[in-house]
């Protein structure tokens, strides 16, 4: 009598040892050092970091533990670390580089003296001592499903994703069957976070019932919004979540092939991935006979070359197969004909990293969170002039204001808001009157903006809107295939009349010309990425019509961003005799001094990059910025001839 | 147009070999029209660029016209044809960037090393293009310099940058220098 071991009791065996190994290092007894080690923490230097702590611990002698994580979102306070000294909670700790390193080997590890409180951001467990991360407003708005482990754990280790229930979510469906998690995850009503928001577990049936096989799942890991970062981190820092999520979709919908479309420019995203599924491989938890069933699983990466409208599913087919990669019509839909002809879902890196805890919590308690309409999490990458910047993961339905205020701290040194660009590209810019808006697909829709990938960028009274909505413009005109007339030569024009306008040229009927072409492009193109070049356009035009009419009536540009309508000068009165600073930065020699051995500034030779007015001391201040540059005073000012006895 | 000075010759040397090279690799590689974007990767990665005689090369190996690879290798930003320099330097102009500031950025690089976006400098140290957005936003603005991701970039930092590759490179050249006289003597 030789039962086969049940998938769970296969996952059993391979969890014991995991397990271990993951409370040996939380009962470590030598202190734990995890540094976040992602893109954000490595462009922050925490390379530099993780030899600061092995040089200081080696240098004292010290015995501990360093561990690289993934990221946990706080990207403003990047390098980041946690320490876990035992008999202390975990301390998180901000902008660690090699110096503040040295100071927490040196007055923390070394005898458990000191934790540094000057660079502490907050204990991660309740304790009596320490002010707890939970004890922040960010906490209060957050719910972490999907960035549950990010940061928390090592992604190169497998063990760790083991211990903490990892692949219990993949046991389950392959005992349960493909039909009942296509019922599971249709009950729990997952709506697709690429974008468009549609229902996932439709999509899975449709295929699944699709007559052609074999069938394909894709992952879409294109992320191509210019300011959407979430799925690379995702892919960086919990790597085997995303990879259970595309095994148990391959299983609902019967598919013996998975690929995951990763971008170009992600290359640790990349590695870390590959390296995932090798472990997984070895395992048995992806490949041949998953957990000893006779479900088998062919995984592999297929790398984007930087083509934004790749990220449009039927682009993202033709690219595979190897060619341009240009949008087809739908019908049909890649669920029934996709690539090389075969049924082939494609979903996106959040969409399946959500999959796993529908799988395991089940869809109830799925349906807990969030609204109804759209349950579960939205992550959105928060940045601009918000005080913390970074990933933020909240319950559909959490409004635009409690985001940017109680979650990301608010607008940057207590300046006042102006305007929330959201959905990328293919977004709107929400003005304060829509700060009230919930979070989820349809809210968002309705104000003009999108959810979109999950980009947000909060701007101040710095940004001009005409220029933001050229900026945009600018990038979907590049990243057009060229396909459809409107989307290819209608952009051109938009981005055309935009750009005079930020050059303070313009007419009334230019405003108009606007509208109607913006209204032919999304009558006249077949994909998103044409359909939606113009929402940007539209909601600045609509929201902050003033900007528009500052720029063609008085060309002046109100935020001081456009620049060919504003000009710096130095206020004479202001400035001190000799101190210089500013000749320095300037990079085009463009500062001179005067008759009266003050400054002022060449507007031949200025090309207006700003850096004076920040190399001018705070205590002098003395330089402007004025639109239209006809503004600058006359200060009478005459150049400095040096004669032999001055010298 | 006559004046070809001796980098282009250089080049010119340089990729006969390379073209060499990929002659000698493809025979090995699958022939699937499928591998065409895989294969023309391949090959930026090995060498750091496409040289238009290896998309002949790949067109042969794949049985395609070399019009269609041409189309395809240009249709994606990531494919370039003609050499990087050996410290290429990607100024980031995502949403966030841009807001931060990147245009100037760029232009300070691009006035400090006297090339236009999508060049490379004569002695082929330095190659500059724009990138859209590298995915750490919240350091905004960001300039990636070979692998490495500079976060919080001024204009002012740009010298900086450009100094310390050239600090870089002299000790690298000091070295070289010590070493050889004694590997000369052995
Ligand atoms: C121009 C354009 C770009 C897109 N880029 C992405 C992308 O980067 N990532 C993504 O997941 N979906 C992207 N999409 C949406 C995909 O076409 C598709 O709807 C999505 O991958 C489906 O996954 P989901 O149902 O899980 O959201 C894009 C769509 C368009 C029109
Ligand atoms: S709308 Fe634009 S990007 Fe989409 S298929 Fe048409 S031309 Fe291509
Ligand atoms: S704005 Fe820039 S170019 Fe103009 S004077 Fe100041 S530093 Fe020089
Ligand atoms: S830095 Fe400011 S105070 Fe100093 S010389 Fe320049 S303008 Fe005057
Ligand atoms: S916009 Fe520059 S890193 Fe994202």
């Amino acid at each position: 009598m030789n039962q086969n071991p049940t998938p769970s009791e296969q996952l059993d065996r391979l969890r014991q040892p995991a397990k271990e190994s993951w409370h040996a290092l939380q009962d470590s007894d030598v202190p734990v050092i995890y540094v976040g080690h992602a893109t954000c923490g490595r462009a922050a230097g925490s390379q530099e970091t993780i030899e600061g702590f092995e040089q200081a611990l080696a240098d004292k002698g010290i015995a501990a533990e360093i561990r690289t994580v993934g990221c946990l979102g706080h990207c403003y306070a990047e390098p980041l670390v946690i320490i876990h000294y035992p008999g202390f909670p975990p301390l998180m700790y901000q902008k660690i580089g090699a110096g503040e390193a040295r100071v927490l080997v040196n007055s923390f590890l070394q005898a458990g003296e000191d934790p540094c409180f000057e660079y502490l951001l907050g204990a991660l467990e309740p304790n009596e001592m320490f002010p707890t991360l939970m004890d922040y407003p960010r906490y209060l708005y957050e719910k972490r499903v999907i960035m549950a482990h990010c940061g928390r754990i090592d992604p190169e280790n497998i063990d760790h994703y083991l211990a903490l229930d990892g692949y219990q979510a993949l046991a389950k469906a392959l005992e349960q069957g493909g039909q009942w998690v296509v019922d599971e995850v249709k009950a729990a009503h997952l709506r697709g976070r690429g974008g468009a928001g549609f229902p996932a577990g439709i999509k899975w049936e449709i295929a699944r019932h699709a007559e052609k096989q074999p069938k394909v799942v894709i992952c879409n890991g294109d992320e191509g919004d210019p300011g959407a970062y979430m799925d690379r981190t995702l892919m960086e820092s919990n790597p085997h979540q995303v990879l259970e999520g595309l095994a148990i979709a391959a299983l609902a919908v019967g598919a013996e092939r998975a690929i995951l479309y990763i971008r170009a420019e992600y290359p640790l995203a990349v590695r870390t991935i590959q390296q995932a599924i090798y472990a997984a491989r070895e395992k048995k938890l992806l490949g041949d006979h998953i957990l000893g069933t006779d479900f088998s699983l062919d995984i592999s990466i297929f790398q984007g070359s930087g083509a934004f409208v790749c990220g449009e599913e039927t682009a993202l087919i033709q690219s595979v197969e190897g060619h341009r990669g240009m949008p087809q019509y739908r019908p049909p839909y890649p669920a029934v004909e996709g690539l090389d002809g075969l049924p082939t879902v494609i979903n996106n890196v959040k969409t399946l990293a959500t999959v796993p805890a529908i799988i395991s919590k089940g869809s109830d308690w799925f349906k807990t969170i969030g609204t109804e309409k759209t349950p579960g999490t939205a992550i959105f990458s928060v940045v601009g002039e918000v005080e913390y910047p970074g990933l933020v993961e909240v319950p559909m339905g959490v409004s635009l204001e409690h985001l940017i205020y109680e979650v990301c701290g608010g607008i940057k040194d207590g300046k006042p808001f102006k305007a929330v660009q959201i959905g990328g590209p293919s977004g709107g810019c929400l003005p304060e009157s829509e700060l009230g808006t919930a979070i989820d697909f349809d809210s968002l829709k309705q104000a003009g903006a999108m959810m979109g990938s999950g980009g947000m960028v909060v701007m101040n009274a710095d940004a001009c809107m005409v220029e933001v909505a050229r900026y945009f413009v600018d990038f979907t005109q590049k990243e057009s295939c060229g396909k459809c007339t409107f989307c290819r030569i209608g952009t051109r024009h938009l981005l055309a009349i935009l750009e005079d306008f930020t050059k303070g040229v313009g007419s009334d009927d230019d405003l108009q010309e606007l509208k109607s072409l913006s209204e032919g492009i999304i009558k006249g193109s077949l994909c998103s990425l044409g359909k939606t070049a113009p929402n940007p356009v539209l909601t600045t035009l609509k929201f902050f019509p003033d900007e528009y009419l500052a720029h063609i009536h008085e060309q002046r540009c109100p935020a001081m961003m456009c620049r060919a309508l504003t000009a710096f000068y130095i206020d004479l009165e202001a400035c001190a005799r000799g101190c210089d600073a500013c000749v320095a930065c300037c990079p085009t020699e463009a500062i001179f001094t005067t008759s009266n051995r003050k400054k002022a500034i060449d507007q031949e030779k200025c090309v207006k990059c700003g850096e004076c007015v920040y190399a001018c001391p705070p205590e002098y201040d003395a330089v402007r910025r004025v639109s239209p540059p006809g503004m600058i005073p006359d200060q009478g000012i005459k150049p400095l001839v040096e004669t032999k006895e001055e010298q | 147009m006559s004046d070809r000075c001796d980098h282009d010759q250089e080049i010119d040397l340089e990729e006969q070999q390379i073209l060499a090279a990929i002659e000698a690799a493809l025979p090995a590689m699958p022939t699937d029209r499928h591998q065409l974007i895989p294969l023309l990767q391949h090959i930026q990665g090995t060498h750091g660029y496409l040289p238009l005689g290896g998309i002949a090369l790949v067109a042969r190996h794949l049985k395609m016209a070399a019009s269609k690879v041409y189309g395809v290798a240009t249709f994606y930003n990531q494919f370039r044809f003609n050499p990087p320099g050996r410290h290429p330097l990607k100024v980031c102009l995502g949403t966030a960037c841009h807001v931060k500031g990147g245009e100037i950025i760029l232009e300070n690089f691009s006035r400090r090393l006297g090339i236009a976006e999508g060049e490379t400098t004569k002695d082929r140290e330095y190659s500059l293009e724009r990138v859209a957005c590298v995915g750490c936003c919240a350091l905004a603005p960001v300039v990636m310099v070979g692998e490495k991701t500079e976060s919080y970039v001024t204009p002012s930092k740009v010298e900086g940058i450009i100094t310390e590759i050239e600090i870089q490179n002299e000790i690298a050249e000091r070295a070289k220098e010590k070493h050889e006289p004694e590997s000369d003597t052995q």
